[in-house]
């Protein structure tokens, strides 16, 4: 068993409505949390099973829509997870990786004695990255696979069309994205988001280095839909209040497949270029950036978005060398070498460079990936502290309840990028975030920023809607 | 007159028929499967308007998802920023698909053929980029949620709630039937059977007296509005709208349910829609591939049925089919 401090579903309903006894229960997750790493840390002799199991279990989902895990617990009903995965569609790339994170994190749950001693059944469906499917997949989800709770998705239309039809059918749906959706209001009582950091917390949180280091004179290129918007907003007020000036906004079609005429309406005295290009065009658009500065070029700071699954050094990318990434989670074991951090890469069979172990270009979405993993984790321990047993109203009451007053999520195994802060009113996480120079071809982590660099005040408060 | 009601008698029993098993399926089937039902209703609106075009007039557009993100930002932006009651966003969004497919008609009808698919197509995408270009309105490829906008809808004594199951299907089907019935009635009107020998022999209507370009004109204006109608229910029934619901994959889609179902039959769009959206449903719990295993079993069915599903059986089997 995981937890340290059980309490019971009643006992935690009645603790909500108490002040004293709700911050018992934020206690006991605490505790929870610190156990689990404990109890993970200390099972080496069984991790080369475990590995065993996950190899064998990637292959599995491959094929099958259905997956209860090697090496479960035999007691117990099944707690059935449902999992929205892009395996097709645009955000392919990225479903490889969350969904072998994903089950690399079922597995390890199961072997640790499962959710309050049941295995997870892991049912998985791909969404296409398409909305439509998206809401689907989850109607599909709550009623026929009578899944426990919904997981996914990463592309903010693929939550943004699921997460309401999951408020409806009153199933907690958590997003592994990192749009700025669940804390912006715009969802319900059953969308969270705990083990990722949104956009706006990820821009704010890198503001402050920027202008410090890099320039306070700022041009920013952003691809001209609402994910650019994100950052053209949030990031533009933060680095203002911060003392940082925005020269020129240079937003960019998603449809632009050659960048050459946008690159002379940055101004000479531009000492920051911040690029947020995401998409198949982002090879040209680097290339054709180094071919128009050369040389002199101001700073340049871009988010990994624009890179995940593709190598630093590939051919076309050396004009990268010397500019500058956030990075949720380093891509090189390096950048944030702790215990959990080697921990996790083993689980999930990513080696040192951030690459598939069994195949070096096989290149992770490091940065993202981590959020499934953190967000079972939790899971399971919401489940464990609110007494969670079944599908029910009550259960799902307790279960919101509890998950709505955590505060903290420490670092260890189930955590490995770092302490979450958790904003039970925002249902959203905050962490650490990293900033990385590319040196030699690769990407040498240079910042770590504090969790409150991310923080930001908001009045959205899901507290208050009915469940 | 005794040509125009040959059949109809049938015809109108089939068509009532398959309605009142859409309504008893709902007290019949698992929820999920009433989901889908929903869910497929809502798309054979879509592919109905989109036949009256390709299967009774005899015109390939590639460019529906314009009429169909018509009716869907039509209704869902004016809940959200006007706050419009459901029953009013609907008639409005219907209106504003008609003004833009008499609009859009009136200029890409001055093609023909493989040109009027390219240009059907081009103005298509341009609607699409243009929802990204106001995505401050839009919400762009992001997209917007309509529930906590969405109101009741008053019935006089009770109102009822559009996140409620039940009334989401209800509602379909009620989108759905209109749009069914009207098929019909058209297929059996004077104006149908001018349509059906536009596609036939466009030249030998023209040399008959037809004006073909407003009979032209007139299907285009009917087939956009009844997508646009498809695309308001989507928009209210699910509760979300955004720009991927205006691209090109929404132009094809209709396309491929009416030609799989049968082009130029009442029946057809809705076969085609209910069995390609559980095809992919089926097969993506088999296997990663399933787009693979899809492509192949609709080869198949069009191999076997070059008319479509029921294209072939109206010409096998069961004739007065409409």
């Amino acid at each position: 068993m995981v937890s340290g401090d059980r309490i019971s579903r009643r006992k935690a309903l009645k603790a909500i409505s108490n002040v004293a006894a709700a911050g018992a229960i934020v206690g006991a997750g605490v505790v929870g949390a610190i156990g689990g790493f404990m109890a993970g840390s200390t099972t080496g002799g069984a991790q080369q099973t475990v590995t065993e199991t996950r190899t064998r279990e990637v292959t599995k989902t491959v094929t099958a829509t259905k997956t209860v895990t090697a090496g479960a617990p035999t007691g117990g009903n099944p707690i059935k997870i449902g999992f929205e995965v892009h395996r097709t569609g645009i955000g392919a790339v990225y479903g490889k990786w969350y969904e072998r994170t994903t089950v690399a994190a079922v597995n390890l749950i199961n072997e640790m004695g499962g959710i309050d001693g049941r295995p997870i059944e892991l049912v998985i469906e791909d969404d296409g990255t398409d909305p439509q499917r998206g809401a689907q997949v989850v109607e599909k989800f709550a009623l026929e696979h009578k899944v426990d709770f919904i997981l996914g998705a990463l592309f903010s239309n693929v939550v943004l069309a699921a997460a309401p039809r999951a408020g409806e059918l009153k199933i907690p749906y958590f997003a592994v994205s990192e749009g700025y959706h669940v804390p912006s209001g715009k969802l319900n009582r059953y969308s969270f988001q705990p083990g990722i950091t949104d956009v706006r917390s990820q821009t704010q949180a890198v503001a402050g280095w920027i202008v410090e280091n890099l320039g306070k004179k700022i041009t920013m290129v952003f691809p001209d839909y609402a994910f650019g918007y994100d950052h053209r907003d949030w990031f533009g007020k933060a680095a203002r209040d911060l003392g940082g000036e925005i020269l020129e906004l240079i937003p960019i079609p998603p449809t632009e497949t050659t960048f050459t005429k946008y690159f002379p309406k940055v101004p000479a005295d531009t000492e920051v270029l911040y690029h947020v290009m995401v998409g198949p065009a982002v090879l040209t658009f680097v290339k054709e950036m180094g071919e128009f500065f050369g040389s002199k070029r101001p700073e340049i700071f871009g988010f990994i978005d624009s890179l995940e699954g593709v190598a630093i050094d590939s051919p076309g990318l050396e004009f990268l060398e010397g500019t500058y990434f956030w990075e949720a989670f380093p891509r090189y074991l390096d950048g944030y070498d702790t215990p959990y951090h080697r921990f996790f890469r083993e689980k999930v069979g990513v080696d040192e460079n951030g690459a598939d172990v069994n195949d070096p270009k096989s290149v992770a979405t490091y940065s993202h990936m981590f959020s499934c993993w953190e967000t079972l984790f939790i899971i399971k321990e919401t489940v464990e502290q609110s007494g969670y047993t079944r599908r029910s109203p009550e259960d799902y009451r307790a279960f919101i309840e509890t998950l709505e007053n955590f505060r903290w999520f420490n670092e260890g195994n189930q955590h490995p990028q770092g302490a979450k802060l958790f904003n039970g009113r925002l249902h959203q996480g905050f962490g650490q975030q990293f900033i990385s120079r590319v040196e030699n071809g690769r990407l040498k982590t240079v910042y770590r920023t504090k969790i409150e660099d991310s923080v930001y005040e908001s009045d959205v408060d899901y507290t208050k809607q009915p469940l | 007159m005794y040509v125009a009601n040959k059949g109809l008698g049938k015809a109108l029993a089939l068509h009532i028929g398959v309605i009142a098993g859409f309504f008893i399926l709902q007290f019949i089937v698992p929820p999920f499967h009433a989901a889908m039902l929903t869910r497929i209703m809502v798309l054979a609106t879509y592919a109905i308007g989109y036949n009256i075009l390709l299967g009774y007039t005899g015109l390939m557009s590639l460019g529906h998802a314009m009429f169909f993100a018509t009716g869907l930002y039509a209704a869902g932006l004016s809940v959200i920023y006007y706050g419009l009651p459901p029953l009013e966003a609907l008639p409005l969004a219907i209106l504003l698909s008609a003004v833009m497919s008499a609009t859009m008609g009136a200029i890409t009808l001055r093609t023909s053929g493989v040109f009027f698919l390219i240009v059907t197509m081009i103005f298509s995408q341009v609607f699409f980029l243009t929802t990204l270009y106001f995505n401050m309105i839009t919400g762009g490829e992001e997209g917007l949620v309509l529930t906590r906008y969405l109101k009741p809808i008053s019935l006089g004594l009770f109102s009822v709630e559009l996140t409620d199951s039940v009334v989401k299907y209800n509602f379909a089907l009620i989108i759905f039937s209109i749009a069914f019935l009207f098929s019909l009635w058209l297929t059996r009107s004077p104006v149908g059977r001018v349509l059906i020998a536009i596609r036939e022999n466009d030249e030998r209507a023209e040399m008959l007296g037809y004006n073909i370009y407003k009979y032209k004109l007139l299907a285009f204006t009917m087939s956009g509005t009844i997508s646009g109608m498809a695309g308001a229910a989507y928009a209210l029934v699910f509760a979300y709208i955004g720009s991927a619901l205006a691209s090109i994959l929404y132009s094809i889609n209709p396309l491929l349910w009416t030609l799989l179902g049968g082009a130029g039959t009442t029946i057809g769009p809705i076969i085609g829609t209910g069995l390609m959206i559980y095809i992919i449903d089926f097969t993506s719990g088999i296997t990663s591939s399933y787009l693979i295993v899809v492509g192949i079993t609709l080869m198949l069915l069009v191999l076997a049925f070059p008319p479509g599903i029921v294209g072939a059986i109206k010409r096998r089997w069961i004739r007065w089919l409409p």
